[in-house]
Parts: C-alpha cells; sequence; structure tokens
C-alpha cells in the first residue's frame, strides 16, 4: 500500500501533494486499478496531519476518476495514468542519459545542469501557457 | 453550517492599550485553524473572549451561534486547554478522568482515552512528563466531544517528539470528533503542518486571514534582476520585497500565474509566509483605498 510522505516547507498545499504522489505512483505503475488507498484514520494517525486534508485529496482524485470509494470498504484505484506514456520512458530515459553525459563533457556541474533544465522546462511551460 | 466562531469589530482594552482591536474573522465549522502570531499579537486575549473568561470593549462575537460572555450554555460543547496544560496536579490520573465524566453531560470515551488507560490511572498528574500531562488535558477536552476545541500554545513546553505525539492524538481526534480545532501558536512551524486555516494577528489586528490552500496558491517568490518595479502582469499587491546586489526577490500576492519569463517563480511554504506577513519592517503600505487591516477573504 502506498505510503504518504509531506513537505511542509514546499508550499505545495498538503492535499496537493497527496494527490501527486498518488499520480506519480500511478504514472510509474507502482499503484494499479483495484489497489486500495490508505483510510483517511490510517494516514492522519501515520502523518499527523489533518483529516480533512486527507479527505479532500481522496475527493479530488475521485473527481478525476482515479479512484473510488466504497462505503465501508475503503478508497480504490479506479484507472491509471501510467499506459500511454510509460511505454516511451525506456526511450526518452536514454535519450536524456546521452544529453547529460554531453552536458558533462562541455564541464557542466550537477547545479548548473539542474539549473539549466530547470530554467528551459519554464520557458517551455510558459511557452505553452502563452 | 453556521460558522464556529465568528466576530465583528471585536476589541478588548486593558487599561490604555488595546489587546485586540477591529478584530473581524469568520472560522468556519469544521476548520483547523492556526492562530499565528508573534507573543502579545493578541492571541490568548481573542480565546478568553471566545470562552467567556472575558467581556469585550467593544464589537461582538459569537461561538456556536451564541454569545460565550452572556449565555455560558454556549460553552457545553466548546472545549479548552489554556497553556502549561491547567490540571489538578494533586490529583491522578484515574481521578482527573473521573471528575471530567462527572462535570461533562457530553462525556464519552474516545480513542484519546487508550492513551489515559495506558498512562497508570493512579499516578499522580504532578509525576507526568510534560507530554504526557499535554495529551492527558487534550484526551480530557476531547471527551466533551466538544464541537469547537481551542488550544492555547500547547507545544510550549513539548520536545519535538511530544509535540507530534500531541498533535497525532489531536488529528485523531478531529477525525473522530469533526470539532472545529483553533491552536493558538507563536511557533509558525508547529502549526503548519495541521492547519487548513489561518489567522495571523500582529499587534492586536487581523493581519491576515483565510485558507491555507488558497493562500498559498495565491502567494509566489519572484527572483530577476533587480530593476525598477511597474507593473508585473498578474501580480495584485508586492507583500515584501528584498535586494541583495544585482538580484531582488519579491514575495507577491497574485491574481493570475506570472508568465513573465524575466522573473523566476517559486511557491513559498506557509512558515515562510507567515514571517514575511509577521515582520513589522517589510510591511506594505497600506493603499489609501484599503481600510483597516490586510485581510484575505478566502
Amino acid at each position: 500500500m502506498i505510503e504518504f510522505h509531506l513537505e511542509p516547507r514546499s508550499g505545495v498545499a498538503p492535499y496537493l501533494q497527496i494527490v501527486q504522489q498518488v499520480k506519480e505512483a500511478l504514472r510509474l505503475g507502482l499503484l494499479d486499478v483495484g489497489d486500495q488507498l490508505p483510510t483517511v484514520r490510517d494516514v492522519v494517525a501515520d502523518l499527523a496531519i489533518n483529516p480533512n486534508t486527507v479527505a479532500k485529496a481522496y475527493r479530488d482524485l475521485e473527481r478525476d476518476g482515479l479512484v473510488v470509494a466504497r462505503p465501508g470498504r475503503g478508497t480504490f484505484i479506479a484507472s491509471t495514468l501510467a499506459a500511454p506514456s510509460l511505454e516511451h520512458h525506456e526511450m526518452l530515459r536514454r535519450q536524456l542519459k546521452r544529453w547529460l553525459e554531453a552536458a558533462e563533457q562541455a564541464g557542466l556541474d550537477e547545479e548548473s545542469i539542474r539549473a539549466l533544465i530547470s530554467t528551459t522546462l519554464r520557458e517551455a511551460l510558459v511557452r505553452r501557457v502563452a | 453550517m453556521s460558522p464556529a466562531l465568528q466576530t465583528r469589530a471585536l476589541g478588548k482594552r486593558y487599561g490604555r492599550g488595546w489587546a485586540l482591536r477591529d478584530c473581524t474573522l469568520t472560522i468556519p465549522a469544521g476548520a483547523v485553524v492556526g492562530l499565528a502570531g508573534p507573543n502579545n499579537a493578541g492571541k490568548s486575549t481573542l480565546l478568553d473572549l471566545a470562552v467567556g473568561l472575558l467581556a469585550p470593549t467593544e464589537g461582538e462575537i459569537s461561538v456556536l451561534g451564541r454569545d460565550p460572555w452572556r449565555d455560558a450554555g454556549a460553552l457545553g460543547s466548546v472545549g479548552y486547554v489554556g497553556q502549561d496544560a491547567p490540571l489538578y496536579r494533586s490529583f491522578t490520573v484515574g481521578e482527573a478522568v473521573e471528575f471530567a465524566r462527572a462535570t461533562n453531560v457530553r462525556w464519552q470515551p474516545t480513542a484519546a482515552h487508550e492513551f489515559l488507560a495506558r498512562l497508570s490511572s493512579d499516578r499522580r498528574i504532578s509525576t507526568l512528563s510534560a507530554g504526557e500531562r499535554a495529551r492527558l488535558a487534550l484526551g480530557l477536552a476531547l471527551g466533551k466531544r466538544p464541537s469547537l476545541l481551542l488550544l492555547d500554545e500547547p507545544f510550549a513546553r513539548l520536545d519535538p517528539l511530544a509535540g507530534r505525539e500531541f498533535l497525532q492524538m489531536l488529528m485523531d481526534g478531529v477525525a473522530e470528533t469533526d470539532a472545529t480545532v483553533v491552536i493558538a501558536s507563536h511557533v509558525t512551524a508547529d502549526i503548519e503542518r495541521v492547519c487548513d486555516h489561518i489567522v495571523l494577528l500582529t499587534g492586536g489586528r487581523v493581519r491576515l486571514e483565510g485558507n491555507v490552500d488558497r493562500l498559498l496558491a495565491s502567494h509566489r517568490l519572484l527572483t530577476g534582476a533587480s530593476r525598477p518595479l511597474g507593473r508585473i502582469s498578474g501580480v495584485r499587491e508586492i507583500v515584501r520585497r528584498r535586494h541583495s546586489g544585482r538580484q531582488m526577490t519579491l514575495l507577491a500576492r497574485l491574481d493570475r500565474p506570472i508568465v513573465d519569463a524575466s522573473w523566476s517563480v517559486d511557491r513559498i511554504g506557509l512558515e515562510d509566509l507567515l514571517l514575511a506577513y509577521m515582520t513589522p519592517e517589510q510591511l506594505p503600505t497600506p493603499r489609501a483605498h484599503e481600510k483597516g487591516p490586510l485581510r484575505w477573504h478566502g
């Protein structure tokens, strides 16, 4: 069963962190249709967070059709995000690795590589929004 | 559902000084509220007004739809744990539980009582650790099945582990009883983990109030080259600005996403956000059309 963690300093709302962790597990194929999510009480006891936060995250996931709540039994995964993209991961990972090698040969250290990736990603996302 | 706690232009004066002034806020039922602010910001005064220990000097307060000063019956559904978890220290744990049961008509055991039962019931309260005493006080307050639970600086004497255990018991109690909770704390790190609603008091006034998700969604840190500031598309208000050499960092309240690629845009955590609003020399100059304290209605 998935175990949630919380990063209070991230600026990402706690309920959104839970939503994102479920979605990430779905994208990576770590959660599959029929799997059960921990109960609200369990997450509350585990993380010492507000039950409203967990309930809101689960409601969001349900609205997106990713989970279904079965009264008295729990919350279950209803669909997956993995299917279309997962098969491309391996090829994209290989291309990214080649790019990283080229960056290293060009003399970029880890910090510079991270900075370059995040600014490029940001520009690309801004273009998509604009 | 009617609000758990509502105030309108509420003020409390001691002698010449105002401990709380022009306080207007609405705490929705079911919220877990962080009542934040530095020492002497008015947090305890607000809680004391809410439990009818103090009479307002001006304005109105209503708790679960009733006036706590004139209508003591309102307090049957309000749990209150004051600073330092006050308990009769010569009582044993068992006697304290018995006393709470005998004096509260709504008394019902909760999951917190599993903990109370584990504390040997013939131990004197004076022999408990700070963490045990805090959780005993919380357990007794939860046993009352409160609709509204008010906690004044519950973490002040607790080490980090005891603080986490206290939060776990509190949140489990919330899941079990659906109580609205107000936690007053001057250490914002203690409350940022759990609260979904914030009231920030500074100098006796409401500085910021609102739903945490909405507050986090509407604030961003903008970092970029120092420049004269004109209008930045998407920015509603600059809360704080900082210069360091050729770079400047703005804490901005947004009404739309920033699409200007010359700013690097980052999220800000709740603790940093509250500290930014709390620090006096960084307060923005109030604009003429804004009356009274800045508030976020979310």
